[in-house]
């Protein structure tokens, strides 16, 4: 499990994840808040159909994808998180620019 | 600094465009503005910082500053200086092409325009080296710089973690784990037992370096208090009942983990300047391509320049002292100074980058993977997007006697995904290199071609015409 530093202090921002309420803080990108609550996998790969997470969180590797908004493959980390996001992660396989 | 909203607020003409806002890209901007030059910066982050002072104007951790350690909070007189000088800033902006004549391709909140500066220095910065172990894309398994991430911007810390690797953001990972109380479970080195023997003669040259007692201390603190497995090679990675399970030492043991973090160096991020086509050099010590610079930045294109980590490994401090050189070569270039002045003004930095350069040697020798480990294990999979293991790769390379990288993505697929590369290319060309007992400046590197980051149609289609980008060139 990731573990937050608790004397931080920032505010809360409510989002859903696959419809289900969830929240994250204030300066998390949608790959970090999904990580915290304890998802390493975001997506399945396009080819082999296996579970991918966050693995650069720069903007470099593309594993972060995810579903934002109805939009998919966004990249989660290059993504702040807002009050209010719709994010699904991505289940099976989805080409690229599906 | 003047931040701009979206796309649309960027001005027709700068005299310098800079990509990044790293340390090389922020001491850039604030340089060509003291002389008067307009300037835009373009960066890919919500903020100014670059990855080594990511999130450093709005850090979580502001509050516990001796967790980051003092290098961190060192780049706040820097970002100080960046955010009062002036600058146009458009960050989550993506660079996607550029070419020789310095039209450069910009995207940003789903729209996408082509503008061209005077001058352009690419601050593109570092990416850490694949690692392409048995196991380096299960999912809890990252990059030792993206725990750092989190860590700076969300104060996440990664509990129940095996550190994999070597090289000194690795130890400096361990080190910032111990001060928030969360120790590493473990720390996995990967460099060969032998090295150091093998690169005692850069020693003393390292005791007289800016990093020697820093990097002693950090290491001492480390090894007391984590439990430091030395000189394994074959680490391998697996998925076993919901957590990894890390062999190390030929399965000499097994450790159990929620996450594995992998680091063994860091490498220049030079897409774009591959694909805008500047002349690139294969650095063998530390195994990695650079556009080809001289002392100023200036690559072998006229007017554009690379400036920090982006042109070689030097660090964060070595990446604001060439911003500053590039934005004054820029000055010259642009008329505004004579390189007499240029060089008058630029005495004290380059006695500085000559400071900063000692000590180097001795780490990138100490550091570099060896042969196999960038080669990688046929077992992993050398290409993570289109999923191409090391094996399928020597496959190709011995059945299909591809002379290239360039055939050997045609053959496989190896390189088409959407990193672009990044993450492939330079196992790719090991893997032919040692195959064909050429080095891997002989074989090469895929040819790119811009987009460099992925545009989507939508961008693409709201790009202006160039009629209509030469309508607003030409207004009043
Ligand atoms: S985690 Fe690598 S691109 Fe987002």
């Amino acid at each position: 499990m990731f573990r937050r530093l608790s004397d931080t202090g920032e505010a809360m921002l409510p989002f859903t994840l696959d419809g289900l309420p969830a929240e994250g803080r204030a300066g998390d990108t949608v790959a970090a808040a999904l990580l915290a609550l304890g998802h390493l996998a975001c997506r399945h790969s396009a080819v082999g159909g296996v579970e991918r997470g966050p693995y650069c969180m720069m903007g470099l590797c593309f594993d972060c994808l995810v579903e934002i908004d109805g939009q998919g493959n966004r990249q989660g980390c290059l993504t702040l998180l807002r009050p209010g996001m719709a994010i699904r992660l991505q289940p099976g396989r989805r080409a690229l620019g599906q | 600094m003047t931040l701009l909203q979206d796309i649309g607020a960027l001005a027709e003409i700068y005299d310098v465009a800079i990509v990044g806002a790293g340390p090389a890209g922020m001491a850039a901007a604030v340089t060509a503005r003291a002389q008067g030059l307009s300037v835009v910066v373009l960066d890919r982050g919500f903020a100014a910082g670059g990855q080594i002072y990511r999130g450093l104007g709005n850090s979580p951790l502001a509050g516990r500053r001796d967790l980051l350690g003092p290098d961190y909070w060192k780049g706040e007189a820097l970002l100080d200086d960046f955010l009062g000088c002036g600058a146009d800033a458009l960050h989550q902006a993506s660079v996607w092409y550029l070419d020789a004549s310095r039209c450069l391709g910009v995207s940003q909140g789903g729209a996408a325009r082509i503008i061209a500066p005077r001058h352009v220095i690419l601050a593109t910065g570092a990416m850490e080296r694949p690692m392409p172990i048995p196991g380096w894309d299960l999912p809890g398994v990252m990059t030792a710089g993206a725990a750092q991430i989190l860590l700076k911007t969300s104060a996440l810390v990664a509990s129940d973690a095996v550190l994999v690797g070597d090289g000194p953001l690795l130890w400096l990972l361990a080190a910032q784990y111990l001060a928030a109380g969360v120790p590493p479970k473990a720390l996995i080195t990967t460099t060969p037992r032998r090295r150091l023997a093998q690169v005692a003669g850069a020693i003393p040259g390292f005791l007289a370096s800016p990093y020697a007692a820093k990097g002693l201390a950090l290491l001492w603190r480390v090894r007391r208090q984590v439990r430091v497995l030395d000189g394994s090679g074959g680490v391998e990675i697996r998925q076993h009942a919901g957590r990894l399970q890390v062999r190390h030492h030929g399965g000499a043991e097994e450790i159990g983990a929620d996450h594995v973090l992998l680091h063994q160096g860091v490498v220049p991020e030079v897409n774009l300047a591959r694909a805008a086509g500047c002349p690139m050099v294969w650095q063998a010590t530390s195994g990695c391509w650079a556009p080809q610079v001289d002392a100023w930045g200036n690559t072998g294109l006229t007017g554009i320049a690379v400036a920090g980590d982006g042109a070689g490994i030097r660090g964060a401090e070595a990446a604001a002292v060439a911003g500053r050189l590039a934005a004054r070569e820029a000055t010259r270039a642009l008329g505004v100074i004579t390189g007499a002045v240029r060089d008058a003004q630029s005495a004290a930095d380059i006695r500085a980058l000559r400071r900063l350069q000692r000590g180097r040697d001795f780490l990138d020798r100490l550091f570099a993977p060896s042969p196999s480990q960038r080669a990688g294990s046929p077992e992993a999979m050398a290409c993570r997007c289109e999923e191409v293991t090391g094996a399928t790769l020597r496959r190709a390379v011995a059945e299909t006697r591809a002379a290239g990288p360039n055939q050997l993505k045609a053959y496989t697929r190896c390189g088409m995904g959407p990193c672009q590369g990044r993450l492939c290319g330079l196992t790719v060309g090991e893997v032919l290199a040692q195959h064909q007992g050429r080095s891997p400046a002989e074989v090469g590197y895929f040819r790119l071609r811009p987009p460099v980051f992925p545009l989507s149609l939508a961008e693409m289609a709201s790009m202006p015409t160039l009629e209509e980008e030469e309508g607003r060139a030409n207004r009043p």
